[in-house]
């Protein structure tokens, strides 16, 4: 038993879970617990309450609406990698689900508890950066609403209200042409990626190329969402590819730690982009040519 | 302190435990089962696994009070039980038989990830079973014969109602 000593509470709705949280201020959500509890066991969290919000019935909800798929904050990343409305309008995220830890931490790791989280290296957090999505919170009785491509702001830092609950992701659906990539590189699979690259290109017959998103994560302090609009209209080959990311990539910046230089995050992590691209580009091709 | 109630194999276990003390603890100090190995404490090796609901979980990044009401299986409750209580489970007799393990510190873990990965894939390829050992760290045995023993188990399984073609020899 390593924790320090903490009171627990399971409220059984959101606004429950919101009241609590106002009520200690040293008060700390726990989702799936995935990376909490270690943190917990390293006493480098130290609080006095933990708000357990596994057995609030919204948050567990995954739902279709004419444009958008919402993921509650408390669907299990394995629960959303097996579910067939994420391989289908969320083909990026299913993609990334992969790189998520292994088995046992998907079993137990959350969607919202990996965005609330906000490591850099975090694959959910980077597709949601990438894509945009909406980041719902539930603060002192109503929602707000954040852009994921501007919500993380540093290491573990977000934009997070204090005393607020995220209580789901809205992604918007991929169309029906659609293409992905992700790639990361680690030290061994599933540990935390040195560097990461997300890619999506949407499409529409008739209309060519109507969107392109690219992220990259690990190489910073969040994952960032780089710029890559000038490729719309372009033939898309692997030169115009590696020019637009090279030329994009020279704005991020890139930490250095014990495992990875900056300049080589910088490198590989553009390396990685132009692939995810030519992935997503490679999947769409032959929709386009028909 | 707070009341937990849950199932470890099959039987309802009760007790009181302070919210810090995780599943793992609760089930070497308070359910005396020490089969389920403490390595890293903190999410990193895997020795600690055990299965919630069918589901593989590493039981240091757990919370005795996080378990209410779960079915939880251990190392404890994979080999026979009742009248063939002592007897070694298939994957447990496949490690032996493969030499899938050397000190035995990281098995339990090991063979509770195989085991969920069996119980829902009954014919995995190499890759599946390295990717369901993917959070399972071994420092002496080796990963390889760790992934016969699991390839040996499976085709073990398989052939386990079928009288028809009796194969017994190493996958």
């Amino acid at each position: 038993m390593k924790p320090v000593r903490f009171d627990y509470k399971r409220p059984a709705t959101i606004d429950e879970a919101c009241g609590l949280l106002v009520s200690d201020d040293n008060a700390r959500i726990l989702a799936g617990g995935q990376s909490l509890i270690p943190m917990l066991s390293m006493r480098l969290s130290r609080p006095s309450l933990l708000v357990d919000i596994a057995h609030i019935p919204e948050l567990t909800s995954l739902v279709e609406t004419e444009t958008h798929i919402e993921i509650g904050a408390m669907v299990r990343q394995a629960n959303a990698r097996a579910s067939a409305m994420v391989k289908v309008h969320l083909p990026l995220l299913f993609k990334a689900l992969a790189f998520v830890g292994h088995p046992p931490t998907r079993a137990r790791g959350t969607i919202g508890g990996s965005i609330a989280h906000a490591d850099p290296s975090a694959e959910i957090a980077l597709v949601a950066a990438t894509l945009g999505a909406e980041i719902v919170y539930r603060v002192g009785g109503a929602d707000e609403i954040f852009d994921a491509s501007s919500f993380f702001i540093g290491p573990m830092l977000t934009l997070a209200p204090p005393a607020g609950c995220l209580t789901k992701l809205c992604f918007t659906k991929a169309p029906a042409i659609c293409g992905t990539g992700f790639h990361e590189v680690a030290p061994r699979k599933s540990d935390y990626a040195l560097a990461s690259a997300a890619a999506q290109i949407n499409a529409e017959v008739g209309l060519g190329v109507t969107g392109i998103y690219l992220g990259v994560g690990s190489v910073g302090d969040f994952p960032e969402p780089l710029d890559v609009d000038g490729l719309i209209g372009t033939s898309l080959d692997d030169a115009v590819i590696g020019d637009v990311v090279h030329a994009a990539m020279e704005a991020v910046e890139t930490v250095e730690d014990l495992h990875a230089s900056a300049a080589y995050r910088k490198r590989v992590a553009t390396e990685l982009a132009i692939r995810a691209l030519r992935d997503a580009r490679d999947e769409i091709s032959k929709d386009l040519n028909q | 302190m707070n009341d937990v109630t849950l199932s470890i194999n099959g039987k309802a276990v009760s007790a009181a435990t302070e919210p810090r003390v995780t599943l793992l603890d609760y089930l070497r100090d308070v359910a005396g089962l020490k089969g389920t190995h403490a390595g890293c404490e903190h999410g990193v090796c895997g020795a600690c696994t055990v299965l919630v609901d069918g589901d593989p979980v590493r039981s240091c990044l757990m919370l005795a009070v996080q378990a209410e009401g779960v079915d939880i299986t251990t190392i404890e409750g994979i080999g026979g039980l009742g009248a063939r209580a002592g007897e070694l489970g298939i994957i447990q007799d496949a490690f032996c038989e493969a030499h899938g393990l050397q000190c035995g510190y990281c098995t339990p873990g090991m063979i509770l990830a195989a085991e969920a990965l069996l119980s829902v894939n009954a014919a995995p390829s190499e890759h599946d079973v390295r990717e369901a050992i993917s959070g399972n760290i071994c420092r002496c045995t080796g990963y390889v014969q760790i992934v016969e023993a699991i390839m040996l188990a499976a085709k073990r399984l398989r052939q386990r109602n079928d009288t028809s073609a009796p194969d017994l020899t190493p996958a």
